[in-house]
């Protein structure tokens, strides 16, 4: 079943917008509230959620639909319902792995990810971002070459949707550090209503494509 | 702290989602309704408890360098325990739940008291933690979902309350702009109710060592301070 650039389209500008990861489906609101303080580190952190999705979208795909689900391997009785410990066992060592190999060959980059990269195992933004088309991608029509690069591309546009939102509100939070705000509405309450705002405003391109 | 201390303080002075912040990706994503909000936070209780129990069982044998690891393995088994029992007899739970009954896995209060309590302390005090964290939880997304529900569409576990409350609702209250607001707005109260209360069980003390100055002190607060340090300033010069 071939896409068309349509389908491509509406896949990214609605992870992007419509469905953004954290302001329309709640998924990774930690590091959301946690690493917006300082526009830098939104971005690192990112870059480092871009990074690891991805690897783990193409994984987990092929782990779901190469071993459990492969006709030929039937007779073993591949188990689907272990998709989840296994996923979370490859999104773990995922991390450990690109932690050893940044260190190795790209030390600047290493550095300038390297203390966001832990936090991205108890992410659920990555865990959610392998569960949620899991069986729609993992569906017959599709080949397997075919399942991991919509699932690939879902990783990559909502790692992108992930990094914009952070970086929108690590902006806004580099704002409110100055801004006068009663005494008990400080730190985190101010931060998830400003949270509300941006999902309000996020709510504006629903219907879009 | 006794046995008691450890069952209730999770219930409100460390309540997980309203005061330690932990675990908000569920508590937004299902209270739309109550009934939802209780299916989620007895499934992540049970998970709660059981690795709590598993984890300080075999506390002496975890390598202490592969732990989380571990740990992980340990939650991602009992979820799927739940997940599977949960599609045999509750599958509308499930289908409401969604891909957040598979993410119990990565939920940080579960992670979070499997590091902090059940690695260090005996079995039987760490089910009574893992119980009040977890009743703790539940009555968070109870709380933050009967807002929600009742503003957003007007019923209570799904039954309608007043004939005609339909015109009234705001639907924003359970699509994602709404859950912030409700969590926000609820984490202000008790901020509110937090600072106040420390201040006056402050002064309470101050008043009961005889230092009442000190307990106008802290009532006149900025002002106070502020013309302390002139006087200060001027002695010095």
């Amino acid at each position: 079943m071939e896409w068309t650039f349509t389908e491509y389209f509406a896949l990214m500008f609605g992870l992007i917008f419509t469905q953004n990861f954290v302001l329309s489906q709640f998924l990774g609101l930690c590091p959301f509230f946690g690493v917006s303080k300082k526009r830098d580190s939104a971005v690192g952190m990112g870059l480092a959620v871009i990074f690891v999705m991805t690897l783990a979208s193409v994984v987990t795909m092929l782990i779901y639909k190469g071993l459990f689900l492969n006709p030929s391997l039937e007779k073993y009785h591949m188990a689907e319902y272990l998709d989840i410990a296994s996923f979370i066992l490859v999104i773990a060592s995922l991390v450990q792995f690109v932690e050893i190999v940044l260190k190795k060959l790209a030390p600047a980059l290493y550095k300038s990810l390297g203390i966001f990269l832990p936090l991205i195992t108890t992410n659920c933004a990555v865990l959610g971002v392998t569960q949620i088309k899991l069986t729609e991608f993992a569906r017959p029509e599709y080949s397997l070459a075919q399942a991991v690069w919509l699932q690939s591309l879902y990783g990559i546009f909502g790692g992108i949707g992930f990094t914009l939102a952070l970086y929108l509100m690590a902006g806004v939070r580099e704002h409110l550090e100055t801004a006068m705000i009663p005494e008990s509405m400080k730190g985190m309450p101010i931060a998830v209503i400003s949270g509300c705002c941006m999902a309000l405003a996020f709510f504006g391109f629903q219907g879009f494509v | 702290m006794g046995a008691m201390g450890e069952f209730t303080k999770g219930l409100l002075k460390e309540n997980p989602v309203l005061v330690l912040l932990l675990g908000l990706c569920p508590t937004l994503a299902v209270t739309t309704g109550l009934s939802n909000a209780i299916g989620m936070g007895l499934a992540a209780t049970f998970v709660l408890v059981c690795s709590n129990l598993l984890i300080s069982i075999f506390k002496s044998l975890i390598p202490k360098e592969i732990r989380i690891p571990i740990f992980i393995i340990v939650i991602a088994t009992f979820v799927t325990i739940v997940k599977l029992v949960m599609a045999a007899y509750f599958p509308a739970l499930k289908a409401s739940l969604g891909i957040f009954l598979a993410l119990i896995v990565v939920n940080c209060i579960i992670l979070g008291r499997a590091e902090a309590f059940a690695s260090k302390k005996n079995p039987l005090l760490s089910v009574i933690d893992g119980l009040g964290m977890g009743l703790g939880f539940t009555l968070a997304l109870c709380l933050i979902a009967f807002f929600r529900e009742l503003l957003g569409s007007g019923t209570l576990f799904g039954i309608p309350l007043v004939q005609g409350l339909d015109a009234y609702t705001q639907k924003i209250f359970i699509l994602a702009p709404g859950g912030f607001l409700t969590l926000g707005l609820i984490l202000f109260v008790f901020g509110w109710l937090k600072t106040r209360h420390d201040k006056k069980q402050m002064i309470r003390k101050n008043l009961e060592m005889g230092r009442e100055e000190r307990g106008k002190e802290l009532l006149g607060g900025a002002e106070y301070i502020a013309a302390y340090e002139s006087k200060n300033s001027s002695h010095k010069s």
